[in-house]
């Protein structure tokens, strides 16, 4: 897994590349709730365009970031979901919870 | 002995028996630590295996998806994250069953030494709560159509079975 982060005013684009599963899911963790609790940025971005799989934990990371968004009165976007993520989130009946959008224009224009 | 299973499959046990593999057939078996960078290894193996019995692209994810969050399960709270514990899978064709439209299909058995699950978790949780976490035994059940646990001497056992629907037959058999 690897995962990038890109800024554009007070948006975080976090791109990441790879499975998100339990061996990687701590880190995409780690770095959504920075994003978030510590750097308190206004708007925060995941670029899932390049995520071929996503495990419970990786699910659970993306609905703990999206707490701590809502917690601080930000927003988490989602962009790029291949269909395997997408089947993902709406096994967990999920995909309503997010904001989610077909690429990085819409979700800086959302 | 814990069980969820569905009508779709008849490969179901009687309840109270202790998880045994109904069929000798041996198609795959993995001896792996309990290590969360080996998963992908694992994700793989069951893609390959999948396709190679028949079962459609998304049946294919979706058994793998029940393998990847059943080893998930072992290794973050049989073993309680902890490395290098012994995990075995095996993997056999069931063969069909008499009178039954669902024939043909796939038994995995995975079996570890770690702590015996509380039975109260293993009833999961709704997706509809809106939570971090538990979601992984709601995926298993929506992917398979039989879900058994047992312990014993020391040993859990989970045995998870997937039906090839009318549509699909085995390759190779």
């Amino acid at each position: 897994m690897q995962i990038s982060v890109r800024r554009i005013d007070k948006t975080a684009i976090l791109e990441l590349k790879g499975s998100i599963d339990l061996a990687s899911s701590p880190a995409v963790r780690k770095i959504l709730l920075h994003e978030l609790r510590e750097s308190r940025t206004p708007r925060v971005i995941l670029n899932l365009e390049k995520v071929k799989y996503i495990d419970s934990s990786g699910v659970a990371s993306l609905v703990e970031g999206l707490r701590a968004s809502r917690d601080i009165g930000s927003r988490l976007l989602l962009f790029g979901l291949s269909p395997v993520v997408r089947e993902v989130l709406q096994l967990s009946r999920l995909l309503k919870i997010f904001e989610i959008y077909e690429n990085e224009q819409q979700a800086l224009s959302a | 002995m814990l069980r969820v299973s569905t009508n779709r499959c008849p490969h179901s046990q009687p309840a109270g028996k202790r998880v045994n593999t109904l069929n000798t057939d041996l198609l795959l078996k993995l001896e792996f630590p309990s290590n969360p960078e080996l998963l992908c290894a694992v994700r793989g193996a069951m893609e390959r295996l999948t396709e190679r019995m028949g079962f459609s692209e998304r049946e294919c994810r979706s058994v793998t998806r029940a393998v990847d969050e059943a080893v998930t399960n072992i290794i973050r709270h049989a073993y309680k994250g902890q490395p290098n514990h012994p995990i075995v899978l095996t993997c056999y064709r069931l063969p069909k069953a008499a009178g039954s439209e669902l024939a043909q299909g796939m038994e995995i058995v995975l079996e570890d030494q770690g702590e015996p699950p509380d039975p109260g978790r293993l009833r999961g949780r709704s997706p509809d709560e809106i939570k971090p976490g538990g979601l992984g035994l709601h995926y298993i059940r929506e992917s398979m159509d039989v879900v058994e646990f047992s312990s014993s001497g020391g040993t859990n056992h989970l045995r998870l079975v997937r039906c090839l629907r009318s549509e699909n037959t085995i390759r190779g058999s």
